[in-house]
């Protein structure tokens, strides 16, 4: 919760910094004293990691921009350029590429963290939607920045994506144009997408500034879903949750590490280790794996403008969720029917997944995938606009313990198993 | 009580000290790729060695090469050419040393320690006032008073081995490192 | 009893019609698995064999470089750390045996008076020169299809090593029943759709190893694949190298983290 600051400058310079330019009453106040719930788990590790992701992205990829050629002819011969011939240039690439997976992934957690646990309900509704904002420019940049390769999958992927935005009647083909400075994907294309993919992690940077701004007003939520009452339910965040960020950091760092030392192409796909050709299109179109559940919901629906509407609305959906979740209780440990229900969502999201990655007319156990992914698109939207409001009204929740403190430091029978 | 905490808070100290400089011992480790991906790379370094083919060249003649990203005079001496350079006292020279990278630095500017073998001159072709190139001396086009050459920049003026003679220039041309490879082919660099 | 007989019999007969007929066309002809091929680079601790990097540079020169291009590798790449590493002076006799277009002379020709391109030696600095000058070009000397470029087909192709040694040790079984190998090609069941435009590359003893291994097609086909796997990953030791290093700093770093959060938390709970 922000109160008033308890910062205290002691030395004389630490007085001259603070009566022009607060920065170490503004660090004090953030990451030294910030009162934060004593009981977060894992789970809330998250939030830190994705912030050292965003640093990561942003340092490799400044210095890849430093060898990389920007244009149709030279872009792939330039990657190459940079992971044969410049020092170090395979960790750079390697590292970049494997950060964009790990990024995806802990936003993924981030996210079903914050379902789980209610954190978008009131009053963290506005910290919710900003993060949805961070998502939706985290998607825009790693697609602009996947095409930068001018590999087959970067240049189909392209065309496939932009061409959606043909679907729109009227205006569609215009746009596409627009948006291509060609009639197709090409060289135009590929200059105004390296533009966007530097410009977009700084404005990412500065929403996350607001995010974090917006969180440090009601506070961190917590696994229990309840308020802060009393002193006794926070810690400073300076030593208790620096080191604990550090130490699931430094984990996160070795799976890290792991891909790009061992697997480092684990995630992609060996048709973008071939130069784009404009007249051969690869067997399978497929995206990143962060961006298949997507993928998955659009391919399902047979008709274009709709299967765009699908994809993206399921994408909108997001934003409305504080007020679609009519439950007085925040978190799932309380809501064992809600619960069940989360963890079909989750289900549906990898089934989402792998059928996205399959081809369209693929079948296992003979059932044919898109079938699998046009029910779990229904669940996907089923899920939000009325699992949601209906569980919320009808549920009885579990008894909620009286405080954080009384459930972490006292009796621990009161507290539920998880 | 007092002296359990007193040790669980030296040991707290350690831990974070030791967790701390090993952090920082990490970021400085993992630092060094992103500060040496700007030095050349090895492309950049494989022309950082540049073979020349000496067969074509006629005595009287000089070819500019590219090395380095600087041209890099060739020039096959005629016996005159040799001997007005042996002839000259090393101690009139307005710069003595001979500033060739194939031998000590405070070589004295002798004929012989101009070139490896008298007949080929090779010299980075940068004017050391200012970086222009200096045009080439041949008995048909005479440049300058010394059949060397000429920067026509700021009439800096050198002769048959490359030394400066008159004008702003304050050193000898460069001689840079190259062996012979065979009698026809050099590598410089 | 005669209609019955008739009546069954045709229908018998129409039966297996269909069946043979339908059986061809529900000949499934995606390519099969890749063989199972080990190879010393893999595995968190694998390196390239150099003996088997050397010999494959032989075969890429002798056999495959005569239509396949492998331009993002240079001379200087065959002294290089991690490679086949030749010495300095063996790297660059190998280049100058290879003939790559000539700079415009002084008169400005790049090529005589016959048309021919004008050649000369390459050096360290130089790529991998391309068979042919352009797309065209090599379409047309190889039926219409483009030989592609190998400097990274071992990451180009699902299967990796394996499925470039399957390719290449693919040749010469009997394709089955209903499957008729296209005019012009061959058939290589491991090649998508079994018809492959690539006649088969190796035979035993196509090249002769100078260092006295014998040259049978498995043991030309693992060599050629480990260069070809080097040629695409040329920074896989120094990569598998840095990375032990730092799996070793980050488990010990967590290891003095975990004791610093424990410590840090236990009066907490």
């Amino acid at each position: 919760m922000s109160g008033p600051s308890t910062y205290n400058p002691k030395s004389g310079l630490e007085r001259w910094l603070d009566t022009r330019l607060p920065i170490l009453r503004l660090a004090h106040d953030t990451i030294q004293t910030f009162p934060t719930p004593r009981n977060l788990n894992i789970w809330y590790t998250f939030g830190g990691i994705l912030t050292f992701c965003l640093a990561i992205q942003i340092i490799t990829g400044i210095v890849l921009a430093m060898h990389y050629v920007a244009n149709a002819t030279l872009a792939f011969d330039s990657v190459e350029s940079i992971m044969r011939d410049v020092n170090y240039g395979w960790l750079m690439r390697y590292m970049h590429a494997n950060g964009a997976s790990m990024f995806f992934l802990a936003v993924y957690i981030h996210m079903f963290r914050g379902l789980y646990y209610g954190s978008y309900k009131a009053p963290r509704e506005l910290i919710w939607i900003i993060g949805v904002l961070i998502y939706l420019l985290m998607m825009a940049t790693a697609f602009f920045g996947y095409v930068l390769p001018w590999g087959q999958m970067s240049f189909w992927g392209a065309t496939v994506i932009t061409n959606l935005f043909t679907a729109i009647p009227v205006v569609g083909t215009h746009i596409a144009t627009w948006l291509w400075g060609d009639f197709a994907v090409g060289d135009a294309t590929l200059n105004r997408f390296f533009s966007l993919h530097y410009l977009l992690p700084f404005i990412i940077a500065a929403v996350v500034g607001l995010h974090i701004w917006a969180l440090h007003v009601p506070g961190n939520n917590n696994p229990l879903g309840i308020d802060v009452k009393t002193p006794q339910d926070t810690v400073p965040f300076h030593p208790y949750y620096t080191v604990k960020d550090a130490f699931y950091l430094v984990l996160f760092v070795i799976l890290f590490a792991v891909f790009v030392f061992y697997a480092p192409n684990f995630f992609g796909n060996p048709d973008n280790y071939q130069q784009a050709n404009p007249l051969v299109t690869p067997p399978d179109i497929v995206p990143e794996w962060y961006l298949l559940p997507f993928y998955a919901m659009l391919r399902s629906i047979p008709n274009k403008l709709l299967g765009v509407i699908v994809m993206f609305g399921a994408i909108a959906t997001l934003v409305f969720i504080p007020w679609l979740d009519t439950s007085r209780v925040r978190s799932c440990r309380f809501r064992p029917l809600m619960k069940q229900f989360f963890w079909a969502f989750l289900v549906a999201c990898v089934l989402l997944g792998y059928c996205g990655g399959q081809s369209v007319d693929a079948a296992r156990f003979g059932i044919p995938l898109v079938w699998v992914a046009r029910i779990a698109s229904i669940y996907y939207y089923v899920f939000f606009w009325l699992i949601m409001p209906i569980v919320g009204l009808i549920e009885t929740p579990k008894k909620l313990p009286a405080s954080i403190a009384q459930s972490v430091l006292g009796d621990s029978a009161a507290a539920p198993a998880e | 009580m007092a002296a359990t905490t007193h040790d669980a808070g030296t040991r707290r100290d350690f831990l974070y000290v030791a967790s701390g400089a090993m952090g920082a011992v990490g970021v400085a480790a993992i630092a060094w790729p992103f500060i040496d991906q700007m030095n050349p790379s090895t492309a950049a370094l494989a022309l950082a060695s540049t073979e020349v083919d000496l067969s074509a060249v006629q005595p009287g003649q000089q070819v500019i090469v590219k090395w380095r990203g600087h041209p890099l005079f060739v020039r096959r001496r005629t016996p005159a050419e040799i001997a007005s350079a042996k002839a000259v006292d090393v101690n009139s020279l307005p710069d003595p040393l001979a500033y060739n990278d194939n031998l000590p630095d405070n070589s004295p500017a002798t004929d012989a320690n101009r070139a490896i073998k008298p007949e080929w001159l090779i010299l980075i072709g940068v004017c050391t006032h200012l970086g222009c190139t200096p045009t080439v001396s041949t008995p048909q086009m005479p440049e300058g008073d010394y059949g060397g050459w000429l920067c026509h920049c700021h009439g800096s003026q050198y002769d048959t081995a490359g030394r400066i003679r008159k004008g702003p220039a304050p050193r000898n041309l460069q001689v840079p490192p190259y062996s012979f490879l065979s009698a026809t082919r050099v590598k410089v660099g | 009893m005669r209609l019955t007989t008739v009546t069954l019999g045709t229908g018998l007969g129409l039966a297996i019609g269909l069946l043979a007929s339908t059986s061809a066309f529900a000949l499934d002809t995606a390519r099969l698995a890749p063989k199972e091929e080990a190879f010393s680079f893999e595995g968190p601790f694998g390196t390239y064999d150099r003996g088997a990097l050397q010999r494959g540079y032989q075969v890429y020169k002798e056999v495959c470089s005569a239509c396949h291009s492998a331009q993002h590798l240079a001379f200087h790449n065959l002294a290089e750390a991690g490679g086949p590493e030749f010495s300095e002076a063996q790297a660059r006799a190998l280049a100058t045996a290879v003939k790559v277009p000539a700079d415009p002379n002084d008169k400005g020709e790049t090529t005589d008076d016959k048309g021919v391109p004008l050649m000369r030696s390459a050096t360290l600095a130089d790529h991998f020169p391309s068979p042919y000058p352009n797309e065209n070009a090599a379409r047309a000397n190889n039926s219409g299809a483009l030989p592609p470029d190998l400097s990274m087909i071992v990451k180009a192709r699902e299967g990796g090593p394996q499925y470039v040694y399957s390719i290449l040790t693919g040749f010469g079984g009997h394709a089955p029943a209903g499957f008729k190998v296209t005019d012009g090609k061959y058939y290589n069941p491991y090649f998508e759709g079994w018809n492959i435009t690539m006649p088969p590359p190796l035979k035993d003893g196509t090249v002769t190893y100078s260092d006295g291994t014998k040259a049978t097609v498995d043991q030309e086909a693992h060599d050629v694949v480990t260069f070809l796997a080097w040629a695409s990953e040329p920074k896989l030791e120094e990569r598998k190298r840095f990375g032990f290093g730092v799996m070793v700093f980050l488990v010990v770093l967590a290891g003095l983290l975990f004791g610093a959060y424990r410590k840090v938390w236990k009066d907490a709970h």
